[in-house]
Parts: C-alpha cells; sequence; structure tokens
C-alpha cells in the first residue's frame, strides 16, 4: 500500500470543501463577503457605541475578579493610607483594592467607567444622527424602538455599575434611588422595601446589583445588540440620496476587502481613545469619597452625565405635593413625577414618534434613502426642542457647581433652569424650523441661479450685475436652466466646483501634480474660462 | 443560463447578462470575484487603484508609512509591559514614581492600539483600490400567496390542534399551566417581595431614637464614636450631627436616625419656640430643650442628609437638590423640591446631664411614600 503523499498547496482548498461538505456554507459566506455597506461618517457613531461595548465586557470581566460583592462590614487594610482602619464595607475595600493593590487594575477600572460614558454618549449622538436623518422611518421604526431600550438599560447598567464600589457618593444615588422607588403610589413602599430587602439600605442590595449589572442587565444589552445589528444587516443600512443612489439599491463597497478593514482598524481607534483617557483622565476616584455613611455628603454631589438630565429635573422641580384626603390620607410626592413618570416617559415615549410621523404625513412607503434635516424642518424643530430640553436639564443636574464656580444665586440658578426648560425648547423649535427654511430656499436659490462667484461685472449701459456660475446647461438667453433639488449636498463655492484646484498633497515635497479637473461624479466639471477674461478686462480698467 | 437565473432567482435585473463560465482557465480572480458579486446581485461599477501603476513611489511611501505605525504600535506595546513589569507601582503616600504608573500604561497601551487603528485604516482607505457597487436592496416582500399560506398554515395548526372543538382539552390545559405559571412566579413574589410594615416597631415610621430599641428607655444624642452629649458641648450657633447611643446607632443599620442638634442664638429659639407651638398638627410641641432644637439629617425630598446649616438665617441646605429648609419655623420647606417639613426630634437631658430624645420621631423620617400620612 501506497501512502499518498500530502500536498500542502491543496490543503486550505481540501479542508475548506471537507468543510462545506458537512455545514454548506459557501454560498452564504459568499453572500456576507460581498454585502455592501454605504459609507458616511456618520454612520460611525453607532459603531462607537458596540466598540465601547465590547470594551465593557472585557474590562468588566476582569474587574469581577477582584471584586467582592458584599456589604460585610470590615476593617480596611489595604495600602490606602488614608483609609487605613475605617470600617467600611467589603464591596468598597475590593474597589479600593482594584485601584490600589491590584497592578494595573486602576487602568482597568477607569477604562470600564470611561467606556460606559462613551458608550451612553455614542448611543445618544447616534440617536440624534437617526433622528435627524429619519432613518427611523419605515421599515426601521422596531430598530429605532429597540435603540431606545438599549438607551435605558444602559441607563441601568451604569446605575447599577457606579452603585457597585459602595463609596460615598455611590450610596447617596443609591439612597435617592431608594427615594424615587418610595415616591411610586400606591407600592412605593413595598417596592423599596422589596429591592432593598428592608429598610434602607440593608444588606442585600450590593450582591442584587452586582447580578443585576454583571449577568441580568449586560445580558438584556447583548441580546438586544444582536437584534439591532441582525435588523441592520436584514434591512440592510441606509444612505444618502446622490450619483446611483435609489431607494431600491445600496451604493457603497464590499464588506471585503475594504469596509471591514476599515471597522478594524476603527475598533482599533476607539479602544486605543479609550485606553489612553482611563491612564490619563482620572474619573470616579472613590478613594476621596469615603465608605458610604448615611449622615455624610458633599456638595458637588454629581452622578455620571447621562444620569444628570434625571438628576436636574429633579432639582427643577417645585415643591408641588398632592394630597389625597382619603382615610388618614395619602400622598405623591413631587419627586415622583421627574424620576418617575419623567424617565419613563422621555425613554419609551420616544418610541411611538415614528408612527405619529407616518401618519402625520400619511406616509407608509418604506424609506431606505436619509433625509437632510433641512428638507424636514418640523422633525428637525422637534429634535432641536428635544436636545435643548436635555441640554437644559442635564446642566440643571450640576447648577450648584455652576452656581459656585461663577458666583451665582443657588436660587436664582434654579429658577433660570425651570423657565429655560420651559421657553427654550419652543424657541429651538422656531430657531430650527427657520434656519431649515431659510437653507431650503438657498439651495434652491443655487439650483436656479447657480452660485456666487463675487465677480461684479459692469455692462455697458453702467448698470452692475454679480456674474454666477451655473450649475447645469444654460437656455438661449445664457440664463441657467433650473435644476431639481435631489435631496444632497448642493455646491454653493466656486471652489466646491473645483475652480480654485484641489491643493496638491505631500508635505515636504509635493508627491501629485495638480489635478486636471475635479473628478466627483456629484460636482460637475465647468469651464471657468469666460470668468477668466472678465477678470483680467476688469483689472486694465 | 438556467444556473445563473436560480442563483438570482429573487433580483430580475440579471436576464440580459451572460453567464460565466467558472471553468474557463483565463478567467482572472477579480473577474471570479466579480461574478460572485453578481449572484448577489452587486453589479461591482468601479474597481480601481489609487496609483497610477504598481510599485509606484507614492504607494512605497504609504506602504513606508503603515510599516512604521505598525513597528511602533509593537515597541509601544513593549513600553506597556516593560512599565507594567518594572516599573514601581504599589501606592505610596506623597509625590512617587508610582504615580505615573497608570498613566504610562494609558499612554503606551493607548498609543500603540492607536498606532494599530490608523495603520489599519491607511492600509485600507490609501492602498485598497477605491470601490463602488451597487447591490439590489431587494426589500421582496413576501407575495400575497406566501403569506397566504404561511397564514394558512398557522391557522391549521391551530385547526388541528383543535382547540376550539375540544373544549375539555382547553379548559384542562389551562388549569395545568396556569398553576405551573404560578410555580415559576412564587419564589419570585414570595421571596423577593417584603412587607415594609410587617414589624411589630413599624420601621417606616421608627428609628434608632425609638425607646423600644434600648430596652424601654430614652435614647441618648450620641457622637459618631457613641460618646454622650451634655448641653455644653454645642456652643451657641453651633451644630453637631448626633445618632442614637445604642448598638451600632451610628452605622448604616440606622441609616435612617441621624440628626442634627442645633444650639440656637436665644432670638432664633425663641421664634423657633413660638413657631413649635403654634404647630398644626402638634407634632413638635415641647420637642425643644432650652435654646436646643434637633432635626432629622435626612432630607424628605430624596433622602441626603440635609447637612449644609447656613448660621446667619438658619436655613438648612441639602446638596443634592438644593432643598431649603426654615429652622425657625418648623423645619418648613422654603425652597426647592422638597414639599414635606423635616422631622423634629423632641429632645430633653436626663439626670446625669446629657441629651436624650424624649420620644422617637413623631412623624415619618426621610423621603416621602404613598401611605405616610
Amino acid at each position: 500500500m501506497k501512502r499518498r503523499k500530502l500536498d500542502i498547496g491543496a490543503l486550505p482548498g481540501a479542508t475548506a470543501k471537507q468543510l462545506d461538505d458537512r455545514f454548506q456554507v459557501a454560498t452564504p459566506l459568499r453572500r456576507l463577503l460581498n454585502k455592501v455597506f454605504p459609507d458616511h461618517w456618520s454612520f460611525l457613531l453607532g459603531e462607537i457605541a458596540l466598540f465601547s461595548f465590547i470594551i465593557l465586557l472585557l474590562t468588566g470581566t476582569f474587574l469581577t475578579l477582584f471584586y467582592d460583592p458584599s456589604m460585610r462590614e470590615i476593617e480596611y487594610e489595604g495600602s490606602y493610607t488614608a483609609l487605613r482602619g475605617v470600617e467600611m464595607s467589603a464591596a468598597y475595600a475590593s474597589s479600593l483594592d482594584l485601584s490600589f493593590d491590584v497592578r494595573g487594575g486602576l487602568i482597568m477600572r477607569q477604562m470600564h467607567h470611561w467606556a460606559a460614558l462613551l458608550f451612553m454618549a455614542s448611543i445618544v449622538v447616534h440617536m440624534a444622527r437617526v433622528f435627524f436623518t429619519g432613518a427611523f422611518r419605515k421599515p426601521r421604526e422596531a430598530n429605532w424602538a429597540i435603540g431606545l431600550i438599549l438607551f435605558l438599560l444602559g441607563f441601568l447598567a451604569g446605575f447599577t455599575g457606579y452603585s457597585l464600589p459602595d463609596d460615598g457618593l455611590s450610596g447617596t444615588g443609591l439612597r435617592i434611588a431608594s427615594a424615587i422607588m418610595l415616591s411610586i403610589p400606591v407600592v412605593g413602599s413595598w417596592i423599596s422595601s422589596s429591592v432593598f430587602g428592608g429598610e434602607f439600605p440593608g444588606h442585600l442590595i450590593i450582591g442584587r446589583f452586582y447580578i443585576a449589572h454583571v449577568l441580568l442587565i449586560p445580558g438584556a444589552l447583548l441580546g438586544l445588540i444582536s437584534a439591532h445589528l441582525a435588523l441592520v444587516f436584514k434591512q440592510k443600512h441606509t444612505q444618502w440620496p446622490g450619483p446611483m443612489r435609489t431607494n431600491s439599491n445600496v451604493v457603497g463597497e464590499r464588506m471585503f476587502p475594504r469596509y471591514a478593514l476599515k471597522q478594524g482598524g476603527f475598533f482599533m481607534l476607539v479602544f486605543g481613545v479609550v485606553a489612553l483617557m482611563a491612564g490619563l483622565f482620572q474619573i470616579n476616584p472613590i478613594w476621596l469619597f469615603g465608605p458610604y455613611r448615611a449622615a455624610e455628603v458633599s456638595s458637588a454631589s454629581q452622578p455620571d452625565w447621562y444620569v444628570m438630565f434625571m438628576d436636574g429635573l429633579v432639582r427643577l422641580m417645585p415643591a408641588w405635593q398632592i394630597d389625597i384626603p382619603i382615610g388618614d390620607g395619602y400622598v405623591i410626592p413631587p419627586l415622583f413625577w421627574p424620576a418617575v413618570v419623567g424617565l419613563g416617559a422621555l425613554t419609551t415615549g420616544p418610541i411611538f414618534y415614528p408612527f405619529i410621523e407616518a401618519r402625520r404625513y400619511k406616509d407608509k412607503k418604506s424609506h431606505h434613502l436619509l433625509q437632510r434635516p433641512r428638507d424636514v424642518p418640523e422633525r428637525t424643530g422637534v429634535g432641536a426642542m428635544a436636545l435643548t430640553f436635555f441640554v437644559v436639564a442635564t446642566i440643571s443636574g450640576g447648577n450648584d457647581v455652576i452656581a459656585d464656580k461663577f458666583h451665582i444665586s443657588l436660587n436664582a440658578m434654579t429658577w433660570i433652569g425651570r423657565i429655560g426648560l420651559l421657553v427654550l425648547p419652543p424657541l429651538a423649535y422656531y430657531l430650527a424650523v427657520r434656519i431649515c427654511l431659510g437653507l431650503q430656499q438657498h439651495d434652491r436659490e443655487v439650483l436656479a441661479h447657480g452660485v456666487e462667484t463675487g465677480i461684479i461685472k459692469r455692462l455697458p449701459n453702467g448698470r452692475f450685475v454679480e456674474v454666477h456660475q451655473p450649475l447645469g446647461p444654460v437656455d438661449e438667453h445664457g440664463h441657467p436652466v433650473p435644476l431639481d433639488y435631489a435631496g444632497w449636498v448642493v455646491p454653493k463655492k466656486m471652489n466646491r466646483l473645483g475652480a480654485l484646484g484641489p491643493a496638491v498633497r505631500g508635505f515636504f515635497y509635493p508627491i501629485e501634480k495638480p489635478a486636471e479637473a475635479p473628478t466627483s461624479p456629484g460636482m460637475p466639471p465647468v469651464q471657468p474660462r469666460e470668468e477668466r477674461k472678465e477678470l483680467t478686462s476688469g483689472g486694465q480698467q | 443560463m438556467t444556473d445563473v437565473k436560480h442563483h438570482g432567482a429573487h433580483g430580475a435585473q440579471d436576464g440580459d447578462r451572460p453567464a460565466v463560465d467558472l471553468s474557463d482557465p483565463t478567467l482572472t480572480r477579480f473577474e471570479i470575484v466579480r461574478e460572485g458579486a453578481r449572484r448577489d446581485d452587486i453589479e461591482i461599477v468601479t474597481y480601481e487603484s489609487q496609483f497610477p501603476h504598481p510599485g509606484s513611489k507614492q504607494e512605497k511611501r504609504i506602504e513606508r508609512a503603515i510599516a512604521l505605525l505598525f513597528i511602533l504600535a509593537g515597541a509601544l506595546a513593549m513600553a506597556f509591559l516593560a512599565v507594567y513589569i518594572f516599573w514601581e507601582w504599589e501606592f505610596e503616600l506623597g509625590w512617587t514614581l508610582s504615580d505615573y504608573f497608570t498613566p504610562l500604561l494609558g499612554i503606551t497601551l493607548g498609543f500603540s492600539l492607536m498606532c494599530v487603528g490608523f495603520a489599519i485604516l491607511a492600509w485600507a482607505k490609501k492602498l485598497l483600490p477605491h470601490e463602488i457597487s451597487i447591490q439590489d436592496r431587494h426589500e421582496a416582500m413576501s407575495t400575497d400567496e406566501d403569506r397566504q399560506i404561511t397564514g394558512q398554515t398557522m391557522v391549521y395548526t391551530v385547526d388541528e390542534l383543535g382547540v376550539q372543538r375540544r373544549p375539555l382539552l382547553k379548559g384542562a390545559v389551562a388549569l395545568g399551566l396556569a398553576p405551573l405559571g404560578l410555580v415559576a412566579a412564587a419564589p419570585l413574589v414570595g421571596g423577593l417581595i417584603r412587607n415594609p410594615h410587617k414589624n411589630e416597631t413599624p420601621e417606616m415610621y421608627s428609628t434608632g431614637f425609638n425607646p423600644a430599641f434600648n430596652n424601654g428607655q430614652l435614647v441618648r444624642l450620641t457622637r459618631e464614636d457613641g460618646t454622650p452629649i451634655r448641653p455644653d458641648d454645642v456652643s451657641v450657633g453651633g451644630q453637631m450631627t448626633v445618632f442614637p447611643g445604642i448598638p451600632h446607632g451610628a452605622t448604616n443599620e440606622w441609616a435612617d436616625s441621624p440628626t442634627l442638634l442645633i444650639h440656637l442664638r436665644s432670638t432664633d429659639a425663641e421664634a423657633a419656640r413660638q413657631a413649635n407651638a403654634g404647630d398644626p398638627n402638634e407634632h413638635n410641641q415641647d420637642a425643644m430643650w432650652g435654646n436646643y432644637i434637633a432635626y432629622s439629617k435626612i432630607c424628605t425630598h430624596a433622602g441626603c442628609p440635609a447637612s449644609l446649616y447656613e448660621q446667619q438665617t438658619n436655613r438648612l441646605l441639602c446638596p443634592c437638590h438644593q432643598s431649603q429648609f426654615l429652622i425657625t419655623d418648623n423645619a418648613r420647606p422654603i425652597f426647592g423640591p422638597a414639599s414635606r417639613r423635616l422631622p423634629q426630634l423632641p429632645i430633653t437631658v436626663d439626670d446625669e446631664g446629657f441629651f436624650v430624645a424624649s420620644s422617637d420621631y413623631r412623624e415619618a423620617i426621610g423621603p416621602d411614600f404613598w401611605e405616610r400620612p
């Protein structure tokens, strides 16, 4: 019997064949490799959230190896001298150990925290992108809803997470959370008692928050993120209007080689920025806050940034208590409105926006082309209103710090916030709508008359006229034929038409020759010869 | 031809294009790739190199830059390891080299990762050919027929089970599954839900100053270290955080008990006494001892310690949400989101001259809740 010689060159092919015999992956894999993705910088905002989530999983797993979710009171004996001998919970002591007695533990903790802040920030910015460009329209309403739930889950993940170190600041946060639960009508005291396993703080809450933070919430996040991405995959990404782009195609790059490579590079970039921030910028220095004591708090107690809007709303809420004179009397404390109703409404209400808008415009079609914010002034106005509300509420969440640093009365800051919360959003709506209409009008103007060249021509009869560069063909009188608006950027300056020529590349020496003419398919080449003549003749006069 | 049609079954645009014979040895690899793309209804419209010819000067230059980035990434990663292993890292008080441990880790790791990121990005964006591909979106709605078939299949399944025709089964299933569902919920509901009002001394309405927790004796006001307090210990205009004088009274076991003991100036004390006497629900009557007054430190808004005492205006400010309470008027909330006054602790001085609480708080302390009144 002769042994067949192993052909190394044919090995990959043979292995692949054997694999495909068993799993039939060739066709679906080809589809995946070939899938076309449209490209635009604004499509990367959601990626930042995804990448931050991966960083959170990696660093979070490391943290669990050292963290002790226990409220047992122990005496701290670690290397942070200022707290040595202090009675504290084992959770706080192990968090301190992570910062001081685990080699490289501090940077892991700070990476985890920075990645969490970045996660929430990129969710918010991504959501704004989706909103302002109308990417939530049919058929993507479900993904919009999932996105909002992801924000709410991220909010809860963040809150449970920063409660875990059990330091002075996070204990105060827990105390407020308990008060928020207590404020719920009818069942409030039962909810708080059940969650905390008794009266605040009890002995269970850290352990319960721990399992919520490391298993339940991340599990839900992971599931919903998968669904979010699967839907993006299935429904294919939206794209901006442009040459060749229609509602029924996707114009871009195939996933392999270029698109996937760019994603990989971008992930490394996000990872790098988080690592850099974690090393250089201190975040949540729990050792300065000390262990939680019910009688101690310092001013400038601020939560993480994405919770500040709620804290701000709580601060601005007037002391309107509702008394219900039945029996011994019942009460709905003012805290209930901003913290329970407000948070609930602000995170779930927008889920219905796509349906409301479709109903208003009587729009039942599927949309895969994005809209420029200026083209839908009302939606842009609503978005500006929401953002203004969020910003005023967030700033009010730190109004004591602002009052302190800028020497403004604290009460004045509260009143500024109260009035601002009511007055500024409508104002933002009005301004946004006006700006949108103005931009729309200017787009139409340029399409009808051409780009302003800045050249003033004197006619034989002494009149002065400004020379416009038409964007398209002209009629027999030399007047531009009006062009239709295509939903995409209208070039408004001569150098956008290539009139000034592109800058020459190369830092020390030119590595390329100036291009003969602009090549972008969206911007037709121009022949600026006539205008040049005008210029020289103008110079001789 | 039939083969191509088969693969492009969901798209109609590939009818007029000749089939590619994949066994043709003259086919380039790109042509095979393009054929694959076509079978997925993708048309590669442009795919052009960014360089005039292979091995051009620009290409070499970019290649060198990318190589440099990768090498830099490796060097920085080595630096990270070196710092991690050799740098002094254990915390010491004062200004030491170990202060730079975390920043150095961040700088080396961060820049290393960023170098890799930029290298990959440059590879993709500068070296790979520019591409425009168009894929058919195929929002291929299921046909009405398909929808009908699926719908009928589902209804058929229900029909076959015959739940409509077999009411006995319907009832039996309900009777069988509902209890099972309750079984699943029972440990959660039974274990988790806790009645806040079940204790003999109701926890929502009592604090560590309740004599029931002190064998019926009046509870002393103590400092954090447990030492009792004489009236002389608090100067006029001064204040002190006090705790119930019971075991663990100053710990989080009694998180609802921290109290602020204030020694008012005589004019303010007079005003406070009058306000106490005029208290509509009579909770605060005779609660002061001399010019001393004690209020719960737990804010009635969200439970933070309302601990910033403004001596001149006799206000207490909670730093969490800026509720302000007027000490000389039953700690009435005068600004901010709090709607309820701070409960007052009735105090007196015992035989040995130490402060004691003459009873527990006469109203619930801390954040408001539904059944509080």
